[in-house]
């Protein structure tokens, strides 16, 4: 789950990290309000998206005087930002950072992760802040610094201070980025953070600054987490994904037209493979889990139904926990109930599957069914592709 | 022979009177497994399913000799649960729990470390349909009847692409020495390398089945080890073909966020190694079978 970048720094100044004043804005009233509180002489007004890449996008503008922030807030507010991160769509700007400017020395990149290959959080930091981390990988190789942390002993403070001499501080900034470096980490730690990117993290007037932040954090441990589960924003969210998140399904939206409704996740990527294999483009991934009852496959039907593009639906279930004649149950009950206004291919092996077939077969007799994968998927392309006929 | 697994293999289950534990121990005892008994903190002494529960590992240990466990505990208790199967001299352990934060996951393969290798615990899972032995035993949430017994090994992230795999192998009648299910989680117990290892070493199996996804190093590691040390044939599918970068595909694990990661990449890693490419996810049966009537050509 992602969060703006004004509330990781909320996050990050209760460990001690420091960073430039500012406050949230709503409206250009209160983002010119904002700057006249901060005070100074200049400010950055900043969309506040689930993104990286906002400043190149235009999402972040320099303001010399009140005027020009309520101006910047105005053209920004109710605006879609589309960066190279966000798709096409963009994400809708809704709410303002409003920061003061502070001068710049150095810039500097810090950021945490899970690294998959050790199995710990990685820190890696760079001298040559400002641009994305690929683009340092790539140019600039020679500057990354790279520690990991022990689980069982936490980071210590010897491998802060190898990172901050690393990044080419000295004097008193080395102590100050080591708190900085330590201060991340625990909040990394203690949020269950999956990942935490200071960029740029600047050298200004003796001080060691956050100019930028973001964080993911691990969806898995927001059960223990609820003060980050409370940051999450829909409004950063495909509106398809938050329909089927709040009903507990699993759901990714893409372009295409096949609506899918898929036992396991890995079965669920190899549907969508088949579905492309044989030339047509699913509209969603869609994992059902395991267990199914058949209110659970009738919500399926809704949300995947919640996408306008889709022509047809694939229902694919390997029922292992699942159990077939609970998933004919749903799909029966899905026709009834939300209308099923198009194609529907249903895939049914495993657990108790001449039931689920005899189900199909007298409840819901127009449902094509498929014996194998790809049957399914050549089946769903072709009804897709009579549709367009028809609709021609 | 097979691997992990076999019909002498004593078993126990952790979580054993919940609701979910019950269903499937119930399902593996009447499989073959080699049930011994079960864990539930606070409900010892009692009996279920015909069986001895133990309030620890350890008590279930001393009283029943059992050398694997299969989890069955809640995410926010699995971590632990797994650290105390380790701690008891449990040798095999299959954690089917989904949700398991990242940072207990690390925890976890720390404290495992604490062993020498020789007495330290393996783990496949979690997030994981288990591993079976077609025709001994079974420590997991699989259909049973679509794997036979046999001679190819198989080993994967996701449950039920692995039952489409055995269920097309088994229309074909091949059958499936031991299949090893290592979940999709970013950081889970045995790699694709380790399994691939003990495969390799098993002398009844003849060929593996990878199947992996998208995310993550351990499909491209465990190719790149094979070239060097795996003799026998290696097929491989990885799933994930038509995902976006940056977002999760239902696993946790399944989200491509390096170079390296996505399903064509990988495709192209493993191909470069010189192992056979399963082209489609229908296509798992006739390879397998291309693959070992090729084998028995050149013999």
């Amino acid at each position: 789950m992602d969060i703006h970048e004004y509330q990781a720094k909320e996050l990050l100044a209760t460990h001690g990290i420091r960073m430039p004043r500012g406050g949230l804005a709503y409206s250009p009233e209160q983002a010119a309000y904002r700057a006249t509180e901060i005070g100074g002489e200049a400010w950055v007004v900043k969309a506040q998206v689930h993104s990286g890449a906002r400043g190149k996008a235009g999402g972040i503008v320099l303001c010399r005087n009140d005027k020009e922030v309520a101006a910047a807030a105005e053209k920004l507010l109710g605006q879609k930002l589309v960066t190279h991160q966000t798709g096409p769509a963009g994400k809708l700007i809704n709410r303002l950072y409003i920061e003061e400017t502070v001068p710049i020395e150095r810039e500097l990149y810090l950021g945490f992760v899970l690294d998959r290959k050790e199995e710990r959080i990685m820190i890696v930091a760079s001298s040559s802040g400002g641009m994305e981390i690929e683009q340092i990988a790539e140019e600039e190789p020679d500057s990354l610094v790279r520690a990991s942390v022990d689980p069982g002993l936490g980071m210590r403070e010897f491998q802060a201070r190898e990172i901050a001499f690393g990044l080419g501080l000295d004097g008193a900034l080395i102590g100050k980025a080591v708190d900085t470096i330590l201060g991340c980490y625990r909040v990394f730690r203690d949020f269950d953070a999956s990942m935490l990117e200071i960029n740029p993290l600047v050298v200004s007037k003796g001080e060691v600054i956050a100019l930028d932040a973001k964080m993911s954090f691990d969806e898995n441990a927001l059960f223990r987490r609820p003060e980050i589960s409370e940051l999450r924003d829909k409004s950063q969210e495909d509106p398809r994904e938050t329909f089927a998140s709040d009903r507990g399904l699993s759901y990714v939206g893409l372009d295409g037209d096949i609506g899918c409704i898929i036992n396991g996740a890995g079965l669920a990527m190899a549907t969508l493979d088949m579905i492309k294999i044989e030339g047509g483009e699913p509209a969603n991934f869609l994992d059902i889990g395991g267990g199914a009852s058949p209110e659970r496959v009738a919500k399926s039907f809704r949300a995947v139904l919640q996408d306008k593009n889709v022509k047809v639906i694939l229902v694919n279930i390997f029922a292992g926990i699942n159990r077939c004649d609970w998933v004919a149950e749903g799909v029966v009950k899905a026709i009834e109930e939300v209308g099923v206004d198009m194609p529907l291919i249903v895939r049914l092996s495993g657990t108790k599957v001449d039931e689920g077939k005899a189900i199909l077969r007298e409840k819901a007799p127009h449902v094509i069914t498929a014996d194998t994968l790809k049957d399914a998927a050549v089946a769903a392309v072709a009804a897709l592709k009579s549709t367009q006929r028809n609709a021609a | 022979m097979s691997i992990l697994l076999n019909k002498t293999t004593p078993v126990i289950v952790q979580g054993f009177t919940g609701r979910i534990g019950t269903f499937h121990a119930a399902e593996m005892k009447a499989y073959g497994t080699n049930l011994v008994g079960g864990v539930t903190p606070g409900k010892g002494g009692g009996t279920h399913l015909d069986l001895p529960v133990f309030n620890t590992v350890k008590g279930a240990v001393a009283e029943t000799g059992a050398q694997a466990s299969i989890v069955f505990v809640p995410p926010p208790f699995a971590a632990d649960s797994i650290m105390e199967a380790a701690d008891a001299g449990i040798k095999y352990c299959v954690c089917i729990t989904d949700g398991i934060p990242s940072q207990d996951m690390m925890r976890v393969k720390r404290y495992m470390r604490r062993y020498k290798k020789e007495d330290r615990m393996i783990l496949t899972g979690p997030n994981c349909a288990g591993t079976i032995t077609p025709g001994e035993a079974m420590m997991g949430i699989m259909p049973d009847n679509i794997y036979i017994p046999g001679r190819v090994g198989i080993v994967g992230r996701s449950g039920t692409l692995g039952y489409e795999a055995a269920s097309q192998m088994k229309a074909r009648g091949i059958g499936v020495s031991t299949s090893v299910g290592i979940g999709g989680d970013p950081i889970n117990g045995f790699s694709f390398k380790d399994v691939l290892e003990l495969f390799e070493q098993d002398p009844d199996t003849d060929a593996v089945v990878m199947i992996g996804e998208i995310g993550g190093p351990q499909e491209a590691e465990a190719a790149e080890w094979a070239r060097a040390h795996m003799k026998k044939p290696l097929m491989a599918y990885v799933a994930g073909l038509s995902a976006p970068k940056g977002k999760r595909m239902g696993h946790a694990g399944a989200i491509v966020s390096a170079f390296g990661e996505s399903a064509q990449e990988k495709v192209e890693i493993i191909r470069e190694a010189g192992h056979t490419i399963v082209p489609h996810p229908a296509a798992f049966g006739e390879t397998v079978e291309s693959v070992l009537t090729g084998k028995k050509v050149a013999a």
